[in-house]
């Protein structure tokens, strides 16, 4: 049988962005720094990452200020879904395969 | 990639995934202490009660009270109530502080936020209710927001805390077919509810 390493999307090989996007997906929306937060990384980083999905158009970003601080909101947008859904698909189709 | 890091990768994602939308430091027993105060309270309120008439033999149905002894069960049902969220947040916060998890996070607002709500609107409803001299809607009222408040929270901490919220509602919408029993209802809703609700938590999450 031919494991399907191929339906694994290249936007999720990194770990942190596959993290990303299951906080987004799990969620509505998320903001920035309850994201850093959560995720236990550096601004930077996590910046990087998330603009990465963003050109994917895996995620829209909603920025806004509360009061004057600024607040950036984002959410997964339907292609980021379907996205992740179908990356756990594969590596449920992995664990399968290497079972069998 | 190997069959453990997927499962790994599996697994951190069901975790996040869970973390992210959930506030999972409540603590079960803040629960079965605030079940203790509100039998408490309940107790208290009896005997204030009898010392004006028997409650437990009033079966005329709606209770004949004076205006002070309107204020002492009020004071006595604030008590009960900021005990209860005292215990609760200092128990939240330890349990919190342990599992090194922060306590004021985007969880944590939305979990107050969603549980404000009905608990304000119905909170300022019985207020005004009282005001007018409808006391008979106390008991069934408070169960039943309280109730609601608690399903709402459900999806924002263990989904435990839903079905307590639904025994809450029955239990309200019962304490209203049966006037003259509210106290009775009060002490089953909020002492002994929270009581197996907290021990049930207890063994099954803090242990």
């Amino acid at each position: 049988m031919k494991i399907p390493f191929d339906k694994l999307d290249k936007a999720f090989e990194n770990r942190l962005r596959l993290q990303i996007m299951s906080v987004l997906v799990a969620n509505q929306r998320y903001d920035f720094n309850s994201l850093k937060e959560l995720l236990d990384i550096t601004d930077g980083n996590l910046a990087s990452h998330l603009k990465g999905l963003e050109k994917e158009e895996y995620i829209l970003v909603n920025k806004s200020f509360l009061g004057r601080k600024p607040n950036t909101n984002y959410e997964a947008t339907a292609k980021g879904k379907k996205a992740f859904a179908d990356h756990l698909d594969a590596l449920e189709q992995l664990i399968k395969s290497t079972k069998s | 990639m190997k069959e453990t890091e997927i499962q790994d990768e599996l697994a951190s994602i069901r975790n996040l995934m869970e973390r992210s939308s959930k506030f999972i430091s409540l603590s079960g027993l803040s629960g079965i202490l605030a079940g203790v105060y509100a039998l408490i309270g309940a107790a208290v309120a009896y005997v204030l009660l009898n010392s004006s008439f028997d409650y437990a033999d009033n079966t005329s149905g709606y209770a004949v009270v004076s205006l002070s002894m309107v204020t002492s069960l009020i004071a006595v049902a604030a008590i009960v109530l900021i005990a209860s969220i005292v215990t609760g947040i200092i128990l939240s916060v330890r349990k919190a502080k342990r599992k090194g998890q922060s306590v004021w996070s985007r969880t944590s607002r939305e979990l107050l936020f969603h549980m404000a709500v009905p608990l304000i609107s119905g909170g300022l409803l019985i207020l005004i209710f009282i005001a007018r001299g409808y006391y008979g809607v106390v008991a069934p009222a408070t169960l039943i927001f309280y109730g609601l408040s608690l399903v709402a929270a459900g999806n924002f901490t263990f989904s435990g805390i839903k079905s307590l919220g639904l025994c809450e509602i029955i239990l309200g919408l019962t304490a209203a077919l049966f006037p003259g029993y509210g106290l009775y209802f009060w002490a089953l809703g909020f002492g002994v509810l929270h009581i197996i609700y907290g021990s049930v938590m207890y063994l099954k999450y803090d242990k």
